[in-house]
């Protein structure tokens, strides 16, 4: 393929040089762009990591009188996650003689069924107000749309108050699933709080005590 | 019958447009190409539905790899004359009677990676050339209460750019008392407002799951 003719010395002492055809071969720059473009290809980053705001109330120092704000007792929901990818949740206080921990898990029956059951009137609202949106019988910007969301959340006073625990040999992994089942159903008020010595009764109970209760439940 | 009489000349294709093509790909991805200075750990991150992308300049980030070894990085914010890196690298020096040259700062600057070293072990850090003696020298920033260095980083990279917003980026089997750890230090530090790194995992609620009374 090599295009640059050689002048052959012809008829002695005038050289006619070819006229056109003054092709350069491409092949190699061809080659050498397709590996190019091959590593580039293969190094991009495409998809960008995404992130997950969450904010965490401001820690009550020790030297600072300030009381922990007060919650209905009925409203409040506990989730305890546990080790293995296992979740526990009671309703209200806790009891170390009445609260039986209930134990799921993170599939959409689990945790999921749990907390749509409690925000089903917000999750309802938030939906409607979606589908209103996208059928262009609201007619608002895409900033104010969050901020209209947050606002039908904040109004909410049927919801649960979710408080989020963490058992010590849960995993990263199970704070960002139950924050995400938390944005996923529409939850408006949670937090995360320290375990107290009685919830941590119950699920090393819950734990330890398997084998226990189901030979109880076989007699 | 006559013979058709065949070409000597070998076909030739006209390549032009071929390599036009090319370029354009390869400027394109080139173009797009973002580099980023490679991770001393290797961290799995947990999914999330949450489509929030990732911020570019003004972040500080605190890794939490597999092995529960904490790693600090910060960036030099949009503006590049800023030099936020070098600044807190000599603020750090400073606390512990540490005194970095300018080679070192310019060093420390240039390379984007993050930090994995006690201050103490960090300008024998800078002075390693091979990647894997670097690598082999992380042993991660110390979090305990007798010499909390990553408070220390953190409270220097907030004085020095206020703007810098904090980011999480752990493995999704780090055990969570040791993110709650990280969390706690943050708090310490008056930083409520976090962004977990995750990647993009689609999540429906069907029609059903919100019918059902």
């Amino acid at each position: 393929m090599a295009d640059i003719q050689v002048e052959e010395k012809s008829r002695g002492g005038k050289k006619k040089p070819k006229k056109g055809d003054a092709r350069v071969d491409m092949t190699p720059m061809v080659d050498l762009m397709s590996l190019l473009i091959t590593f580039f290809m293969l190094t991009a980053a495409f998809s960008k990591p995404k992130v997950m705001e969450i904010v965490l109330p401001e820690k009550i120092r020790k030297n600072e009188k300030v009381e922990p704000p007060k919650i209905a007792e009925s409203r409040t929901l506990n989730i305890i996650l546990g080790p293995d990818d296992k979740v526990f949740w009671y309703p209200g206080k806790a009891d170390p003689d009445v609260t039986v921990l209930q134990e799921t898990d993170f599939s959409a029956n689990g945790i999921r069924k749990v907390l749509l059951d409690r925000n089903r009137a917000l999750f309802r609202k938030i939906d409607q107000f979606e589908k209103d949106v996208i059928a262009g019988k609201i007619d608002i910007k895409q900033d104010s749309m969050r901020s209209a969301i947050s606002q039908l959340k904040k109004d909410d006073d049927t919801g649960p108050i979710v408080l989020i625990k963490a058992y010590k040999t849960a995993k990263y992994k199970n704070f960002v699933d139950i924050i995400d089942e938390m944005s996923i159903v529409g939850i408006a008020r949670y937090t995360f709080t320290e375990m107290d010595w009685i919830e941590e009764g119950l699920v090393a109970k819950a734990i330890g005590a398997k084998p226990e209760t189901a030979s109880r439940s076989a007699q | 019958m006559p013979k058709i009489k065949l070409g000597t000349k070998s076909p030739r294709i006209d390549m032009t447009p071929m390599v036009d093509l090319f370029t354009l790909l390869l400027t394109f991805f080139i173009l797009t190409a973002t580099f980023r200075p490679q991770e001393s750990a290797p961290v799995d991150v947990p999914f999330s539905v949450s489509e929030k992308p990732i911020m570019d300049a003004n972040v500080m980030t605190v890794l939490i790899a597999k092995d529960n070894r904490i790693f600090f990085n910060v960036d030099n914010g949009p503006d590049t004359i800023l030099k936020f890196r070098p600044k807190i690298l000599a603020e750090m020096g400073k606390r512990y009677n540490i005194e970095f040259t300018d080679e070192e700062l310019r060093l420390f600057e240039k390379t984007g990676t993050s930090v994995g070293v006690p201050i103490q072990d960090m300008k024998a850090y800078l002075a390693l050339k091979n990647t894997d003696d670097k690598i082999a020298m992380e042993t991660g920033v110390p979090i305990d209460s007798t010499d909390n260095q990553l408070a220390l980083w953190i409270l220097f990279s907030r004085q020095i750019n206020p703007a810098v917003q904090t980011m999480i980026k752990g493995d999704a089997d780090v055990p969570f008392p040791v993110v709650r750890e990280v969390l706690d230090i943050l708090q310490d530090k008056n930083v409520n407002r976090f962004n977990l790194i995750t990647s993009l995992r689609a999540v429906e609620v069907t029609e059903e799951q919100i019918g059902e009374e």
